[in-house]
Order: structure tokens, then C-alpha cells, then sequence
């Protein structure tokens, strides 16, 4: 995979996430998850465990390498 | 008495874990401010996320979820889980990056030497200054009311109120012991001891969020009952429903984006030792947020069920619900839990407006290397200290909502926010466009917050102005100034710019 299609992909997996943030469809949905959970909330709960694993994808995608080699030489 | 024992013992304590970490300390002034820039993946996570995670995620997350509901944690947690790692890869590791490069401690360094402006510092300076205090105020407001309800009839002989009814502790009091409490070991240790302190008290306090939702779930009789009392009572707290608006949810994203614009977390992505060490931030940030916003979240629809507290009083609904439904044992440990999120982020805050202080009024235009490293880090201490009396004094005064004082501190820096990405990723950015974004961001903040204290545009129990939060307006006016006010100037020499790109 190139640097570009990985990059492509860090961004499209970022913008996704933040387009499954927005859930007009549980707004007024009054079921419980587990008798206890109203959906809305038990939907974010679980979105924060799937961010975390998008930011995983992120890191091993588009990370720098090295840190010296970032930084180049102070002129 | 045994609840006060526990918090007490608990300062105790976390004073000495943060007086033990000068026992690494190099004694020099970058090992004050910025660690000598060698802080691991664990504190720096530590840091970042018990720094950001502050009375507004515990009390004032409780708070609001009790007039709000379920929704709060969409607004705020789960937006985090977005925005806050987006911030620390894009903004934090970059200017990590410059900060080493160019030695920088302080944000105003960076901008004043990035658009070569002395007036775009001077300019600066002082509205980040102005926005860090009421976050300040936050941590300070938040503590009072929580300690004053796990207190209230512990102490009949000593506090009582207007009415002469028993009372807690009052705030006056929490406020002078945390504040000393935080002043003595960053007066110290500096930034090391912020750290350590830091890695200590989020443990705690993630601890505390996860025994607190058993606590007081099992006292109420279960998950079950404790959400069928709430739909019983309040039925509309398990929706979203008419409580929040779909283009206000949506804007509360913007909000977030205060923290690539934090002082303090600026100060924090310095202390990093390298690119690598920022990567267990943004993974691990989105998880720790639910760790303590769903349970707090939780604790506000149950509370609802529970209790009859006037919604301009939500913010001691945890301190309340901690005290009726636990052991005084227990409730000491709980409060202990919530000091520890609040000290983790004052300390910090206190520190960064010292260092700032320090580095861009008094330092400006003296070269470090040539300044006595022993006289710089007295100057901190003594702005430090300085910084800490006058939060305290204006924290008696100050009688805002914790979550609404939050979200105008919180919409200042994200109108900040198109001034960094710009300066890090538009070579064409300029002085004239800096400037002008600034100046933007300070008109349309100060418009709309006259016209919420006016109580103009009131919709879903918040200021909205056309459907959204005003962060919308402050951001969009800052990000077109940032954008006009460059096109409409010469851009920077080309050598110049390589500085930075």
C-alpha cells in the first residue's frame, strides 16, 4: 500500500467515524439494552470502543516513523 | 468525620507521590516547565486525559444529565472519542515536533515566531490567560459543592447555614485546602510533579467512577429498578427526545476542538519524550472518557428517579447522591475520586499560566541560556502562586452552572482552533490573518456571551443561536478572518516558512 492510499485511508476511516456519531434514528427510540441501557446512550457507549479502534487503524497507518528524521536541522 | 478522614488522608498522600517524583528532577528550568521533555506514553496518556477530564466531566457531566438526560453523553464523551486523539495527532504531535526544534515552552512563543509578530503575542497573551481562569473557576466551584454535600450535618457544631440548619463544609474552605494542596507540590516539583501527580489521581479517580456506578446502582436496588424509577419519574431522560436539538448535537463537535488550543495540554505535549509516545493517547483517550462519563451519565437519569433537587441546583446532585446512598467510608472514598479528576486538571492549568506568565511577560526578549536557571524558576513559582490566589478569590464570587461555564470557556479556544491548524498546515497563513482570526474570535464570543447572559435565544435549556451552539458562529468567524485577512496579504518569505514545514 502506497503512502497516499494509506493516508486516503486514515482519513476515510476518521470521517466515517464521525458521520456514525450522528444517530438521528435512536433519537427517540425508548428500548432498553439489558433492561437497564436506553439504546442512545448504550450506542455512544459502544461508539467510544469503536473510536478507539479506528485511532488503532489510524496509528498503524499514517504514524511517522522516526522522530529525527521529522526534524531536520535547526538553520 | 470518617469521610473527612478519607479525603484528608487521601491529600496526604497524593501530596507525597508528587514531592517523591523530585527525586528525578534535574533541578534545571526545562526540567520545571516542560520535564526536560521526557515524559512515556503512560503519563503523557495520564496527563492528557486527567488534565481534560475535570469537575465538568464528573460533576458537571451528573449535573446535566439529570435536567438533560441520556443525551449529555453524546454531546460531550462521545465527541471526545472523535475529536480529542484528532487534536493530539494533528495539532499536539506537530507542534510537539516544532516545539523541539525551536525550543519552545509556551503557545505565544510559537505564534509570535511563526507569523514573525510580536503584536499577534502581545494580543494572545491575554485572552488565553482570560479563558483558562473560568476553567479554573470550574475545578474550584466543582470541588465546593461536591465536598459541601457529602458533608452537609456532619459538622453541626461548626457549620450551619443562613437558616441555621446544619451545612457541609463550606466552599470557601474545600477551595483554600485544594487550591494549597495543588499549590504545594506544582510550587515544588513543577510539571514532574503535575505529571506524577496526575498518573496517580487518574488512576484514582477512574477507580472511583467504577465503584461509585456499583455503589450507588446496588443501594438503589440494581441497574434495573434504578432505570425503571427513572422511567417512572422522568421518562424523558431516556431519550434524547425535545431535550436536545439534532443541529445542536451535531455542533457540540465543534467544542471539542477547544483542546488543540488548551495552554495546558500545549504544555503537556511538550513534556513528550517522542512522536511515538503520543500514540497511546490517541488510542486509549476515547475509552478512558466512557470509562467515567457513563457511569457519571448514568448517576444523573438515576438520580432523577430518586430526587427532587431544582434543576439550578443539578450540579450537587452527585455529592448528594454519593452521601445518601454510601457508607461514610465509602463516600470518603468517592469524594477523594472526585477531588483527584478536578486537582489532576488545576494543576496543571495553575502551571501553565505561571509558565506563561514566566516565558512570554517577564522573560520576553531574554535569551534563556543566558537567564540564571534558578531565578527563572523562581519566577514561575511566584506567578504560579499569584495565578493560585486569584482563582480562589474570584472562585467565592463566581456562581455560574459548572457545565455551562465549561461549554463558553471551552468555545473561546475553539475559535482559537483555526489559528493553530492554519499556522501548522497553510503555508500562505499570515500575520495579518492571525491577528484578524484572534480579533474574530473575541467579538463574536463576547456578543453571544452578552446575549446568554441577556437570557436571548434560549432553546433546549441552552443558548442556540440558529439551532446550533454558538461555538458554530465563534468558530466560522475566526476560521473566514484566518482565511480572508492571509489571501488579502503578502504571504511569509519562503525561508521563513521552511522553519516550520
Amino acid at each position: 500500500m502506497t503512502r497516499g492510499s494509506r493516508r486516503g485511508l486514515a482519513i476515510a476511516l476518521v470521517v466515517l467515524l464521525t458521520v456514525f456519531h450522528h444517530d438521528g434514528w435512536l433519537w427517540d427510540d425508548p428500548t432498553l439494552v439489558a433492561n437497564f441501557l436506553p439504546v442512545g446512550l448504550a450506542y455512544h457507549a459502544a461508539f467510544s470502543l469503536v473510536a478507539s479502534v479506528v485511532w488503532i487503524a489510524v496509528v498503524y497507518l499514517v504514524w511517522p516513523a522516526d522522530d529525527t528524521a521529522e526534524l531536520g536541522v535547526e538553520p | 468525620m470518617t469521610s473527612l478522614l478519607i479525603i484528608l488522608g487521601y491529600l496526604g498522600l497524593l501530596l507525597a507521590v508528587a514531592l517523591a517524583s523530585s527525586r528525578f528532577s534535574r533541578g534545571t528550568s526545562d526540567d520545571f516547565f516542560l520535564a526536560s521533555r521526557s515524559i512515556g506514553p503512560f503519563l503523557l496518556l495520564m496527563s492528557l486525559f486527567g488534565t481534560t477530564m475535570t469537575a465538568f466531566a464528573l460533576v458537571g457531566s451528573t449535573g446535566k444529565s439529570y435536567n438533560l438526560g441520556v443525551g449529555v453523553y453524546g454531546l460531550m464523551a462521545s465527541w471526545a472519542a472523535v475529536v480529542h486523539p484528532l487534536m493530539f495527532a494533528l495539532v499536539g504531535l506537530k507542534l510537539w515536533q516544532l516545539g523541539r526544534r525551536h525550543n519552545y515552552v509556551t503557545q505565544v512563543q510559537y505564534f509570535r515566531d511563526r507569523f514573525e509578530s510580536e503584536r499577534l503575542g502581545q494580543l494572545l497573551f491575554p485572552i488565553l490567560v482570560l479563558l483558562v481562569i473560568p476553567y479554573l473557576l470550574i475545578g474550584v466551584q466543582g470541588a465546593g459543592i461536591t465536598v459541601a454535600a457529602v458533608t452537609k450535618g456532619a459538622f453541626p457544631a461548626f457549620f450551619v447555614d443562613a437558616a441555621g440548619q446544619p451545612s457541609g463544609i463550606p466552599s470557601w474552605l474545600t477551595g483554600a485546602v485544594i487550591c494549597s494542596v495543588v499549590l504545594t507540590y506544582v510550587f515544588f516539583g513543577g510539571i514532574r510533579a503535575a505529571a506524577w501527580a496526575n498518573g496517580f489521581q487518574t488512576c484514582i479517580f477512574i477507580v472511583v467512577a467504577i465503584l461509585t456506578f456499583f455503589t450507588i446502582s446496588s443501594a438503589l436496588g440494581g441497574v434495573e429498578a434504578a432505570t425503571a424509577a427513572t422511567m417512572a419519574k422522568r421518562p424523558e431522560l431516556l431519550i434524547r427526545g425535545q431535550s436536545i436539538g439534532q443541529a445542536q448535537f451535531l455542533s457540540y463537535g465543534l467544542v471539542g476542538m477547544s483542546v488543540g488550543m488548551f495552554p495546558h495540554i500545549f504544555q503537556h505535549w511538550m513534556t513528550a519524550k517522542s512522536s511515538s509516545t503520543f500514540k497511546l493517547p490517541v488510542i486509549a483517550h476515547p475509552v478512558l472518557v466512557a470509562v467515567v462519563w457513563l457511569p457519571c451519565v448514568l448517576l444523573g437519569i438515576w438520580a432523577a428517579g430518586q430526587l427532587s433537587v431544582p434543576p439550578e441546583k443539578a450540579n450537587a446532585v452527585l455529592g448528594i447522591m454519593v452521601a445518601k446512598y454510601t457508607t461514610p467510608v465509602m463516600s470518603g472514598v468517592l469524594t477523594a475520586g472526585i477531588l483527584a479528576a478536578i486537582m489532576s486538571s488545576l494543576d496543571s492549568q495553575f502551571l501553565c499560566l505561571g509558565t506563561m506568565f514566566t516565558h512570554d511577560v517577564v522573560l520576553r526578549g531574554e535569551s534563556l541560556d543566558a537567564a540564571d536557571d534558578a531565578r527563572v524558576i523562581w519566577i514561575g513559582r511566584a506567578f504560579v502562586t499569584g495565578v493560585v490566589v486569584v482563582t480562589y478569590l474570584l472562585s467565592l464570587v463566581s456562581n455560574r452552572g459548572i457545565f455551562d461555564l465549561g461549554v463558553w470557556c471551552f468555545s473561546g479556544f475553539s475559535g482559537l482552533t483555526p489559528l493553530v491548524i492554519a499556522a501548522l498546515y497553510w503555508r500562505r497563513a499570515t500575520r495579518l490573518g492571525a491577528i484578524l482570526c484572534v480579533l474574530a474570535m473575541v467579538v463574536s464570543w463576547t456578543v453571544l456571551f452578552a446575549m446568554d447572559s441577556l437570557g436571548m435565544g434560549g432553546e433546549h435549556g441552552e443558548f442556540l443561536l440558529g439551532g446550533v451552539m454558538p461555538v458554530t458562529w465563534v468558530f466560522l468567524s475566526s476560521a473566514v478572518a484566518m482565511v480572508v485577512g492571509s489571501l488579502l496579504s503578502t504571504p511569509p518569505g519562503d525561508d521563513h516558512i521552511r522553519r516550520f514545514f
